[in-house]
């Protein structure tokens, strides 16, 4: 299994907001070891797509090109479940951001139905803030740009102007 | 400007909100970290709650002056010495380091910010 729990993004707008999908499927192993007899989506893993959405969304503030990592939930609220066959709409909201970190707002949708909610707090750790080593990375660039592909981000990111995301504006090495 | 009672009110209301702790809880003198359990990445949370609360911009070091901490021209085996007390009072107008003087170790400065100080320095800013 891989750790991807959003599926793509139809809606990527640098430094404001973003909207994923994630389709959820009785194929995916965790539904068969969680209630065997009545497979939900854990809200665990509901909470880690909304941390996927709102964390890219933050990195891209600062170029994909620095830590950016999960500090805290300081507010999350579940309402319900999610089952094989829906489909969870997150949706992203940046609410500040600031060179040590920056909040987000992220719903969770399954069709009209608000399933859950959340404010969650990521940090930059930049050199200047003596916590890591200078030369630490969290991914692999090639590893974090196939990712961005693969959700979408370059399909449909755009900055606030309406200009679209390239990957070489953020340095990535790209095959012509 | 707000009076004191309004400040200490949002004060108590972002450090609620940001700690999730209970009202009664956020006294004048309850210490962040101590009675309060703030942990480092609570700050950045205060600090969005108490600039959007006031309406004011707080900048990196401007509560919490850990550069001050991290320089070794000011901190000697785990101690400020006399220059980075200065420095510290000089930066920190709003807190009261009386009590970090008489045993200057540097984990002590997080340790004893109180609720107050931050009214204070909220305070402070409003005032600059």
């Amino acid at each position: 299994m891989r750790w991807f729990w959003l599926d793509r993004f139809t809606e990527f707008v640098s430094g404001s907001h973003a909207t994923a999908l994630k389709c959820v499927s009785l194929s995916e192993d965790y539904l068969h070891d969680h209630w065997v007899y009545y497979p939900v989506m854990p809200n665990s893993l509901v909470a880690e797509g909304m941390a996927q959405t709102g964390g890219l969304l933050v990195s891209e503030l600062y170029a994909f090109g620095e830590l950016v990592v999960l500090a805290k939930f300081a507010k999350c609220q579940f309402d319900g479940e999610v089952r094989p066959g829906e489909t969870l709409r997150y949706r992203a909201e940046i609410l500040q951001a600031k060179d040590a970190g920056a909040s987000v707002q992220v719903s969770a949708h399954v069709g009209d139905r608000k399933h859950a909610e959340a404010e969650i707090f990521f940090a930059r750790l930049g050199p200047e803030s003596g916590d890591v080593p200078a030369d630490t990375r969290l991914f692999d660039p090639a590893h974090l740009l196939h990712w961005l592909r693969l959700v979408g981000v370059f399909d449909v990111g755009v900055r606030q102007d309406g200009t679209r995301l390239d990957p070489q504006d953020y340095g990535f090495v790209t095959q012509s | 400007m707000p009076t004191k009672t309004d400040i200490f009110s949002k004060v108590q209301e972002a450090l609620v909100d940001a700690l999730g702790v209970e009202e009664e809880e956020v006294t004048p003198e309850a210490t962040l970290q101590g009675d309060l359990d703030a942990e480092s990445i609570d700050f950045l949370d205060i600090v969005f709650r108490l600039e959007k609360a006031f309406d004011i911009k707080i900048e990196r070091g401007e509560l919490f002056p850990e550069d001050i901490l991290t320089n070794t021209e000011y901190v000697v085996d785990g101690k400020v010495n006399p220059t980075g007390i200065a420095k510290l009072k000089e930066r920190m107008p709003f807190a009261d380091l009386s009590k970090f003087e008489a045993d200057p170790v540097v984990q002590n400065l997080g340790q004893q910010l109180t609720v107050q100080d931050m009214c204070n320095f909220v305070e402070h800013k409003l005032s600059a």
